[in-house]
């Protein structure tokens, strides 16, 4: 498996985007310095309206520092953006803000003040005509209708995080910046989260969702980006999968073969196998003849076959598994499963992270 | 985008808000205004009536000047939290996400202070005068409510109060803790205070145009103050902690 390298835009290259819908952000070459520090570096991309977009990468990657430079909070130090299509700079800063909202990871509410009070502030700042119904509508669409009245002080957690959402729901924002919206929150919560950002999606709200949670990416995320200072790679999480890892047949069987290498050398579509413990880049080496047994079988433990399992590379799975069937069944090999291997998003990431922080290293 | 009088109105309400539920501030704003009256008090109750009108004069001045110290210290010590308290609890980020520009925010920020602060010191003046009025001998009684600083009070006391909260608001926008704002302020708030106490032992000689040029000194920079505070008032600074880079959010008040 090789890995990918990192995307960083070049100064040539247009920003990613997704094909055929208009811009609701747009982010050209922009970078942020502090001090000796660069923070985010040269990062170019496009997301559309309506999307949920995931922001994704380790502590300190530059996702929190981007979503401040994009919601107007701190100036890039070069390059440009447009947001909620208005574009980035003092002069247009409050416009900005009034068309979209930011929900920070810690939730920020007084802790003095009731969870009406805190929202009522808040659509003050906003300008916002009827207040009370559009207070009551958030509360009702993150389902916390029946703690109006209580201090903030006395929710716990999960609640004043969803009470932190209601409050980036006031002001109908088109474009909604979500810093770990489901953190602290019990899987319920999170699932109604979920749910939320669905509806909001089916509304042509523009979420930008940065989260550390890669299952909740890859199952709300219509793109996502992974960076670390840099951009790394954007796409639909399915695309990066097959961008990032070969494609492979898992398969497994009751005990391990004799002799691996007659049976999958020479398969149609088969490119290499290696065994399941074992680095991709070994197994071609490996001598024939050369059991595919377990470290515990080698180490003295329980007798008798244990399942074993290996990982064909090919080009084609649909193609490749049929023949790979007849060759096991010709060798006498009992076959517990045959399956094309799922990579996670979850797998992207590492890949991609492990190999910055080890060129970084 | 133009100055918006509901932004600020909810910056006001919300600080009133937490002002009755914060303990803290509620002892602040009450028990300290009455420690600095006791002494005064004390001191006229005790002037006897053979006391000569020197004498009696001189304690009168100074009398009339500790209650001065309450529009300086109440609003110091609140408007030194006000920034920087908001960003120790994590609610600065959530607010500076909004429309609301630094000088609508520092505005209501200013004018909560200001109203509570001027009213408790108002209100233990009358305090003091009354209970001089009821209390002390005639002579004093009549001395407390004939002396010249007690129009003066009435004048400096919003005065004082204004610089103190501006100076407070600026130290709050630039430190990084709480306690240290808060000292600094206390110390920042002083020098007005030493020149009315200048006025008040007669160091400088307290006439009309003397103490209305230093009124109206103080009532141009308190005027001019918000827009001061609100270049010094920076997001990026606030947010991240760090120096900002050219092309701040803090121009244009955004």
């Amino acid at each position: 498996m090789s890995a990918v390298s990192g995307s960083s835009s070049s100064p040539t290259r247009p920003p990613e985007s997704a094909p055929g819908a208009a811009a609701a952000i747009e982010v050209s070459h922009l970078t942020k310095v502090f001090g000796p520090r660069t923070a985010v570096a040269d990062v170019s991309f496009t997301v559309a309206r309506g999307e949920v977009f995931g922001f994704l990468g380790p502590n300190g990657a530059g996702k929190t520092t981007t979503v401040r430079m994009l919601g107007t909070l701190i100036a890039p130090t070069s390059g440009s953006a447009v947001v909620a299509g208005i574009s980035l700079g003092p002069a247009r800063a409050a416009e900005i803000r009034q068309h979209i909202s930011i929900m920070p990871e810690a939730p920020g509410l007084y802790r003095r003040l009731t969870v009406t009070e805190n929202l009522d502030f808040f659509a003050r700042l906003y300008g916002l005509p009827r207040r009370e119904q559009r207070i009551a509508e958030a509360l009702a669409a993150v389902g916390l209708s029946d703690r109006a009245h209580d201090l903030t002080a006395n929710l716990s957690k999960g609640l004043r995080q969803r009470a932190a959402l209601a409050r980036t729901l006031l002001n109908d924002p088109s474009v909604m910046f979500l810093d770990e919206p489901t953190s602290g929150l019990d899987p319920v919560a999170a699932h109604e989260v979920h749910g939320l950002i669905g509806t909001l999606r089916d509304r042509g709200v523009t979420i930008f969702l940065t989260t550390h949670r890669l299952d909740e990416a890859q199952r709300l995320c219509d793109r996502v980006a992974i960076m670390n200072t840099s951009l790394l790679t954007i796409g639909r999480p399915d695309e990066l999968r097959q961008k990032l890892f070969n494609r492979s047949l898992a398969v497994t069987t009751v005990a391990p073969l004799a002799r691996p290498d007659q049976v999958f050398a020479g398969l149609p579509g088969v490119q290499s196998w290696q065994t399941a413990d074992q680095p991709a880049d070994q197994s071609p080496a490996r001598p024939a003849g050369q059991s595919a047994a377990r470290p515990s079988d080698r180490s003295g433990g329980p007798a008798g076959p244990r399942p074993a399992g290996y990982v064909l590379t090919v080009s084609d799975p649909a193609q490749a598994a049929p023949a790979v069937t007849r060759a096991l069944v010709a060798a006498g090999a009992d076959v517990l499963s045959i399956a094309e291997s799922q990579h996670s998003l979850e797998d992207v990431y590492l890949e991609l992270i492990d190999d910055t922080e080890g060129r970084t290293r | 985008m133009s100055m918006s009088a509901t932004r600020i109105g909810a910056v006001i309400r919300k600080e009133l808000s937490e002002f009755r539920r914060n303990r803290f501030i509620l002892v602040t704003a009450t028990i300290l205004p009455i420690v600095f009256l006791i002494s005064p008090t004390v001191t006229i109750l005790a002037i006897k009536a053979s006391t000569a009108s020197t004498v009696l004069d001189r304690r009168v001045d100074t009398s009339l000047f500790l209650p001065l110290l309450i529009p300086v210290f109440v609003p110091a010590l609140l408007s030194a939290y006000a920034v920087v308290g908001e960003r120790e609890q994590g609610t600065l980020e959530p607010v500076l996400t909004t429309p609301v520009s630094a000088v609508e925010f520092l505005l209501g920020k200013a004018t909560a202070i200001f109203m509570p602060a001027v009213g408790v010191a108002y209100l233990m003046f009358g305090v003091f005068v009354a209970i001089t009025q009821i209390g002390a001998v005639p002579a004093v009684a009549t001395a407390v409510l004939h002396a010249p600083q007690l129009p003066a009070a009435l004048v400096f006391i919003p005065l004082l109060a204004g610089w103190a909260i501006w100076v407070g608001l600026a130290i709050s926008a630039r430190a990084t803790d709480t306690r240290v704002s808060q000292q600094l302020s206390t110390l920042a708030s002083l020098p007005p205070l030493a020149v009315a106490a200048l006025f008040s032992f007669n160091v400088i000689s307290p006439t009309f145009a003397v103490a209305a040029a230093f009124a109206g000194g103080l009532l141009v920079i308190d005027g001019l103050a918000c827009f001061a505070v609100a270049r010094v008032f920076d997001r990026e600074r606030l947010i991240t902690g760090t120096k900002p880079t050219s092309g701040s959010y803090r121009t244009r008040g955004a």
